[in-house]
């Protein structure tokens, strides 16, 4: 294996003249190919892993699509048309309805929960907070993305579930609300991290120029920084609700899991991401249930698949707007 | 350098192999598997009977009944704990595999109570109330001789061998409300009536930390009974069920000598005091 080492153009007089510095006959490294191509599959392992996943996901849901018994038992339209989410029963029923709506009040109340907060927060530890505590925040807030989600979970069943209810004195004990403040908090490290290292991505010299035009700081921050940055405050956002969506344990614990439609936010609510964590365990092995609930987890991976894709965008043009173009 | 290090690996590796094989090869083992309700109970037994028995290994683990009869047909586990009867389809699939119809064996009685908050001014149920009050067909306290207030619904959840066994014993096969709330686990169940003074809920007597049981009435004109040692083993209080094993086929050698042991007076003993009830 022949290699030849990068040349060097110099310029001399006004014609440029390419001369090579060094041409060796490389020695094959035998340990840097292995190391290099270790790798490589290590790399390719992780990809492969996502694709294997979702196949084996997708294809445990196909006899949705193909299977004429499970048909009659469970599919599309039936997952439209019917009322109620009654899985274990003399006359199975599977909605998704119900499920729909218990997931999007959950994500709804930890959004307008979670994304304010973590963006103001953001915005206070780059653009306001002194130093010193600015380096104690981040970490800080870093440090609940740490709690084991069970423990976020069982925290909210214990005692968040009690201290709302007083204060609000709803009837439900356990309901979208308290799920979704759990939720909040879970996802508030993500929004926030992401955010913050966008705003402090923004170069110091636009806001030296605010500044210098007579802008106020809080002009300065949310004209400003909070405009070039918005990209990437939206990725923070994005890949938060997409955590909310996909979380498990603590909407299993906190949310009451009965699968109700109502407009309530202090109603019950069952979600995609419980029914199948609470569900799956038993469920009998090739049943129309079990299908069904492959079939959430596909459409679930689906919406954190399509977020992520988001996300990914939504970064790529903040680098180009810091970039000048 | 790195050689040494490669040979303390693999000096250790070799030494933890031999511990390890040491102590399973030496040892008979018996492994149960099953019902979250039974763990507890097969975990005091495997105790107890370890201590009796120090060349016996049982090990115990949970999932679900549903999970332990899986495993008993894939041939993983010695016994499988179930808190509720072996379904035909499972019996199906066993006699496929192993050409049997599986052995079951009654090991100890459970009532299922129902959990009330201990500031509810209700005492008694009859059978046909609670079945109205699962089934959504009354949603107020005061249908049933309550105070005026919303019921709040607890369960569990549809893959919990109680769940299944309240549905097929009490609600006689109709469905849940839509509004029952299902809690994973007995203890989430207990935990949350004790909280909601509108509450109710349903799950073995063992567990009664901060909750009050209703005296169920089979109907109108029969008292109200509490779930309780005496009541259970005779069948008055009307909610119950058998706490079953099941083997492939009839127990013989290790596991048939733990099985005697567990329906002995030293095992019954330990039913007992976990909470449940003995079978004779």
């Amino acid at each position: 294996m022949t290699e030849i080492l990068p040349t060097a153009r110099i310029k001399s007089g006004d014609s440029s003249v390419t001369i090579r510095v060094a041409s060796i006959v490389k020695r094959f490294r035998f340990k840097e190919f292995l190391i290099e191509k270790f790798i490589l599959v290590n790399s390719f392992a992780a990809i492969i892993g996502v694709i294997l996943i979702f196949l084996f996901i997708f294809r445990e849901s196909l006899p949705l699509f193909t299977d004429s018994e499970i048909q009659q038992e469970a599919s599309l339209d039936k997952f439209v048309t019917q009322k109620e989410w009654q899985p274990v029963s003399d006359n199975p029923r599977y909605a998704f309805f119900p499920l729909l709506v218990g997931t999007l009040k959950a994500v709804g109340v930890a959004s307008l929960f979670a994304i304010p907060l973590s963006i103001l927060a953001a915005i206070y530890t780059t653009e306001f907070a002194p130093r010193r505590l600015r380096e104690f925040f981040k970490p800080g807030v870093e440090m609940l993305a740490g709690i084991p989600s069970v423990v976020l979970g069982f925290f909210a069943l214990i005692v968040m579930a009690t201290f709302l209810q007083n204060m609000f004195g709803y009837s439900f004990r356990l309901n979208a609300f308290n799920a979704g403040i759990a939720l909040g908090l879970a996802i508030i490290p993500t929004i926030y991290s992401v955010s913050e290292d966008a705003l402090n991505a923004v170069p110091r010299a636009l806001r030296e120029a605010s500044l210098a035009l007579g802008a106020s700081s809080w002009q300065t921050a949310y004209r400003i920084v909070l405009s070039v940055a918005l990209p990437g405050v939206l990725a923070g956002v994005i890949l938060g609700v997409a955590r909310a969506i996909g979380e498990t344990m603590i909407v299993l614990m906190a949310s009451g899991n009965a699968a109700l439609v109502s407009g309530s936010i202090f109603d019950s609510i069952r979600t995609f991401s419980a029914t199948i964590a609470a569900e799956l365990a038993e469920v009998v092995f090739g049943s129309a249930h079990y299908h069904t609930l492959f079939f959430i987890g596909s459409v679930l991976f689906a919406i954190t698949l399509l977020f992520n894709i988001l996300a990914h965008l939504a970064v790529g043009r903040l680098q180009k707007r810091l970039a000048g173009k | 350098m790195k050689r040494r290090v490669l040979y303390t690996f693999l000096v250790v590796a070799l030494g933890l192999f031999s511990i390890f094989s040491g102590a399973v090869l030496g040892r008979k083992s018996v492994t149960l598997k099953g019902s979250d309700t039974m763990v507890i109970l097969g975990q005091r037994w495997a105790e107890d009977y370890m201590k009796a028995y120090p060349d016996m290994i049982v090990q115990v683990t949970g999932g679900g009944s549903g999970t332990g009869i899986a495993a008993l047909i894939n041939g993983t586990t010695d016994i499988a704990q179930a808190s509720r009867p072996m379904k035909q389809s499972e019996k199906d699939k066993l006699r496929d595999r192993f050409n049997t119809m599986g052995n079951e064996i009654p090991v100890a009685k459970d009532g299922l109570a129902v959990y009330l908050n201990e500031a509810n001014s209700l005492a008694e149920l009859t059978l046909a109330q609670i079945k109205d009050i699962y089934t959504g067909k009354k949603t107020n306290w005061k249908e049933v001789g309550g105070p005026d207030a919303k019921i709040i619904l607890y369960g569990r959840e549809n893959n919990s061998g109680t769940y299944v066994f309240f549905k097929d014993n009490v609600l006689k096969g109709e469905d849940y409300a839509p509004a029952t709330q299902t809690l994973p686990g007995t203890a989430a169940v207990v935990n949350a009536v004790s909280k909601d003074k509108n509450g109710i809920g349903y799950g073995g007597a063992a567990y009664a930390k901060g909750v009050k049981f209703a005296a169920v009435k089979k109907d109108e004109k029969t008292p109200g009974i509490k779930p309780n040692p005496e009541t259970v083993a005779d069948g008055s209080y009307p909610i119950w069920r058998h706490l079953n094993w099941y083997t492939r086929k009839k127990p013989s050698g290790d596991v048939k000598k733990f099985v005697d042991y567990v329906l002995s007076k030293e095992g019954q003993g330990i039913v007992t005091k976990v909470g449940y009830f003995p079978v004779n």
